[in-house]
């Protein structure tokens, strides 16, 4: 916690995106969390994307439950909406949400404990509906509001503060996504803006649920030597499987130019989405192909079981159709329809439901 | 880059810019802070060790640490520095029972100073305590040389003056009044163990122009002050020309407009970008309604039998030329009318009383050489400092003169190396008092300079003795001390307790901190989180850290000090500590001789908090 406000004043260089706005203007409150959590570091890399992509503050709804990591929201983007919902409830508060207004950005930021045990259902059920939200597990493996006990996300022998260690099975996100269709799956590391501010930028594009497990390591509960979620740990057992850069679809004409700075030129391969956004690929692992799901499937069950942490960019569907394009709503966001159109009256009901005799 | 050796007293010493930029290192946030506690007496006994005359530099000195200001990276004005060393001043109570105490049995030495200017008498300050006996030779019937000459009544009231000269006169100097030196060799042959020539720059310089010597209404600056502080000039007439624009010009208009000059013009040959004189003093004369004339360079004086009718000037424009030096054009001719002209225009060392076989060498503009490091000239035992020594400067420099030469003199008289000079050294102590507790406010400020009132104009123009600031109230100084950036609170960065969080990176406002792979420092800089831009500042970078074998650098030059690394650090690599410069003073073994504030004393427990 720290009690000293950060000073509203600027590195003279500091630079602005198109609106005119520089990455202080996507900043929320001060934080809370212990210091150096990791969550801090994903709020900065929340905050470096949406100034990139230039979203306009006041057109994103922050979503959160309950625990470490649903404080998060409250840290960037201060002039954004918000909902800091029940425990485990985020997807189902977000999805009304994102039923009335399709026109907002959808940020939802969860932690391992209200997305894979008390908000699990919900989880699973957001992914199928394929909401258009960016997901973002902080995973650190511990319950750090109740002093650190082990989550659902607690590897196999993971080691408790006191030496204990875990001997129940984890639930994987990135698995668990891609078992459940998922069409975006990716996993970052709180340490490493360099890879996680990318996969966030497409995550926030991608027409659909956007699930990004992000290791983010608990500095009070679960950063010792024997724990499987530590800085240390994670760094040592990092693993890239595929280097994304993603460009939004404004940049599509020449897409090229824009990304080679970020990945470079060697080994790479775009995929285009639906909404003319493409995300090129770095290929790390040999033939790694990030639209091949069953493939993903195995390469990151073969990896975890060698003890390793595959991250990156894993599977993207580039053919993805978000809840609204399943359901062929109307493109209005429903806040906007006239009540006339929303609620057609008795006659309009009758004559539908004269379809159905 | 070679990680950062932050042992070396100067790393942290550069970082806290407004002391690295005195001349005499006053450790002005220290006193800021003790200030912002109420502890007058010791923020002025900080300054005193240092500086020797708070009162009197806390009114007239020329500020060397403001432009160097970190503020003004962040806001458009440097804290208000000066002011608040004489809130130290005039809030101070009786600090006498804190001067170190004078030996009885004096030690043998016998050190002689000639004028008594503000570089003699720091010698005079640092040998006293010593046990030397310090004789000064004063031309006039009073100290103080170009402090009490040259700077009027209106600026520096003589009470202020005095009492800080009488604090090192009491302490037993044998002062001879109206003793003008008027032999070197006489006084080499004086049975003196060392002579210290302070004798200031006090010869002004002429224009020598048509008609020049054809009236005697042409005034030289510096005597001419010299002439209206000791009473035997006190009018001059309607129409007065200031030919310069230097700070002594500026005082010659002000003290014209308070004894009878009514149209007073500064005439000055080239434009304002290229005046000498300091901002604040130049818009202190303007807002006493004098004129500021720019770009116009005197052909002539107009002198009709006997009688000076005014001043002839050539109107020029200025370019830079080929090799970049500065030139001007002829535009046009101008006439001013004028009574009197006072000539403004610098001024020079003076030693028609050192012969040339004094054995003390001089150069072709017959200045002394004197060596930079040891204060000594070419004959052993004769020290210069102050203007005396490399032409005019200003006090605080005076001051600094007369600390280097008194070590050289202590050293001399003990048979010692005098290239051997003792080391600056430094204290470094954590600021950290508990969980969120720093011994220092580091909530930013976001108040802009406060605005030294002045009295009223018709009421100062009334009189020489009107002092025309009225000092800082404490609303002012309560939000002054505030706007410190406290840059001697530093961050220092222990790289093996790192564990790349990200923490600091993330926190820091003035994007100061990166976590990359090393590399050669000009490719470094334009890597970071923000480009380090600022070559004079430097960058600091730490051992390989333990988990990846990247390095944390951060760039000194925006660093606002806020704290908030080491406040989000979790193992606290990052801490803020306090660092204490050790200056060192002749034959003085203790940390600070002079004001007794060992680090324990500048970072106790906490501000004390105050409320207006």
């Amino acid at each position: 916690m720290t009690h000293i406000a950060k000073p509203r004043v600027f590195h003279p260089s500091l630079e602005k995106n198109e609106l005119g706005l520089t990455r202080r203007d996507y900043e929320g409150v001060m934080s809370t969390l212990c210091a150096g959590c990791g969550h801090d570091s994903v709020t900065a890399a929340l905050i470096e994307a949406a100034w990139e992509l230039a979203i306009p503050t006041h057109r994103a709804a922050k979503m959160s439950g309950i625990g470490c990591s649903s404080k998060t929201t409250a840290y960037f983007m201060s002039e954004s909406h918000g909902f800091n919902s029940v425990h485990g409830r985020m997807p189902s508060v977000a999805s009304g949400a994102n039923a009335a207004n399709r026109d907002l950005v959808y940020i939802g930021v969860s932690g391992d404990g209200d997305s894979l045990s008390i908000g699990l259902g919900q989880l699973c059920h957001a992914v199928r509906r394929n909401l258009n939200l960016l997901y973002i597990i902080e995973n650190n493996g511990v319950y750090g509001l109740t002093k650190g006990q082990f989550s659902a996300s607690a590897d196999m022998g993971s080691k408790s503060k006191r030496g204990v260690p875990n001997e129940q099975p984890p639930i994987d996100p990135a698995l668990l996504g891609l078992s459940i269709g998922a069409t975006f799956v990716a996993r970052g590391f709180s340490g490493d803006k360099q890879q996680l501010v990318p996969i966030i930028k497409a995550g926030i594009r991608h027409p659909g649920l956007a699930l990004v497990d992000v290791i983010s390591p608990c500095v009070t509960f679960n950063d010792h030597v024997g724990s499987t979620k530590s800085y240390a740990y994670t760094r040592e057992h990092f693993r890239e499987a595929v280097e994304a850069a993603f460009v939004a679809p404004k940049d599509f004409v020449a897409p090229a130019d824009e990304i080679t700075a970020d990945i470079g030129s060697a080994d790479v391969r775009d995929v285009r989405m639906h909404d003319g956004s493409v995300i090129r690929f770095r290929q790390v692992e040999g033939d790694y192909d990030a639209t091949d799901r069953d493939a993903v499937y195995g390469y990151l069950r073969e990896r975890q079981n060698a003890g390793e942490v595959p991250t990156g960019l894993l599977y993207v569907d580039p053919d993805s159709r978000d809840l609204h394009d399943v359901l062929g709503t109307v493109d209005r966001p429903l806040w906007n329809l006239p009540f006339e159109e929303l609620c057609p009256g008795a006659e309009a009901l009758d004559a539908l439901m004269e379809n159905y005799r | 880059m070679e990680p950062t050796n932050v042992e070396n007293p100067d790393y942290y010493h550069k970082v806290v810019d407004c002391q690295w930029a005195c001349p005499a290192h006053t450790n002005v946030p220290g006193y800021i802070r003790l200030i912002a506690q109420e502890r007058y007496d010791d923020a002025y006994m900080l300054n005193w060790e240092s500086n020797v005359f708070p009162g009197i530099l806390g009114r007239t000195c020329d500020r060397p640490c403001e432009p160097a200001c970190r503020r003004v990276r962040v806001e458009e004005k440097p804290v208000a520095i000066c002011r608040l060393k004489r809130v130290a001043a005039d809030l101070r109570g009786d600090i006498t029972p804190r001067f170190p105490e004078i030996p009885k049995q004096k030690n043998g030495k016998r050190i002689a100073c000639v004028g008594a200017g503000p570089a003699s008498l720091t010698v005079a300050r640092d040998l006293m305590p010593l046990g030397y006996e310090v004789t000064i030779f004063e031309k006039n019937d009073r100290p103080g040389g170009l402090m009490w000459t040259n700077i009027p009544q209106f600026r520096l009231p003589p009470e202020v003056l005095w009492e800080e000269i009488d604090y090192i006169l009491d302490m037993g100097v044998d002062i001879r009044y109206n003793a003008p030196v008027e032999s070197m060799k006489w006084l080499l042959e004086q049975d003196f163990d060392a002579v210290f020539v302070g004798s200031g720059a006090p010869r002004g310089k002429e224009l020598r122009l048509p008609g020049r010597y054809d009236t005697d209404h042409i005034y030289i600056g510096i005597d001419w002050l010299e002439s209206v502080a000791f009473g035997h000039t006190n009018s001059i007439e309607e129409n007065v020309l200031v030919i310069g624009v230097g700070n002594t010009a500026m005082d010659c208009c002000r003290t014209s407009k308070r004894i009878g000059g009514t149209n007073v013009k500064v005439m000055a040959r080239k434009s304002k970008p290229y005046f000498k004189a300091s901002p604040w003093e130049l818009e202190d004369a303007e807002e006493e309604l004098v004129d500021i004339v720019e770009n116009h360079s005197p052909t002539e004086f107009v002198v009709e039998d006997g009688v000076l009718q005014g001043m002839n000037f050539d109107i020029v424009e200025w370019h830079e030329n080929d090799e970049g030096r500065l030139v001007s054009t002829k535009l046009d001719e101008a006439f001013f009318p004028a009574e009197a002209v006072i000539l403004a225009i610098g001024q020079e060392t003076a030693f028609p009383w050192i012969e040339d076989d004094a054995g003390i060498e001089f150069n072709k503009w017959r200045e002394a050489v004197v060596d930079k490091t040891t204060f000594m000239s070419t004959r052993e035992g004769v020290f210069f400092g102050g203007d005396a020594a490399w032409g005019p400067e200003n006090i605080i420099w005076a001051a600094e003169h007369g600390h280097q030469a008194a070590i050289s003199i202590h050293a001399y008289c003990n048979g010692e190396d005098l290239r051997k000079r003792p080391p600056e050294q430094m204290n470094l102590v954590s600021a950290k008092m508990g969980l969120h507790e720093w011994s220092y406010s580091n909530d930013y400020e976001y108040a802009h300079r406060r605005k030294m009132r002045h009295v009223r104009l018709e009421e100062r123009l009334q009189s020489i003795e009107t002092e025309v600031e009225e000092g800082f109230d404490l609303e002012q100084t309560l939000t002054e001390v505030e706007r410190c950036l406290n840059c001697d609170i530093q961050t220092h960065f222990t790289g093996s307790l790192c564990i790349e969080c990200d923490a600091c990176i993330d926190i820091c406002p003035l994007s100061c901190l990166t976590i990359t792979h090393n590399g050669e420092e000009a490719e470094l800089r334009t890597r970071l989180t923000a480009p380090a831009e600022n070559a004079e500042q430097d960058i600091y970078v730490s051992e390989p850290l333990p988990q990846t074998a990247r390095v944390m650098v951060k760039d000194e030059d925006l660093c606002i000090h806020c704290g908030l690394c080491a406040e989000r650090c979790p193992t606290a690599a990052w801490d803020m500590r306090t660092f204490d410069l050790l200056k060192p003073y002749a034959g003085q073994d203790a940390e600070h001789p002079y004001s007794g504030l060992g680090i324990e004393e500048m970072a106790p427990g906490g501000l004390v908090s105050v409320t207006p």
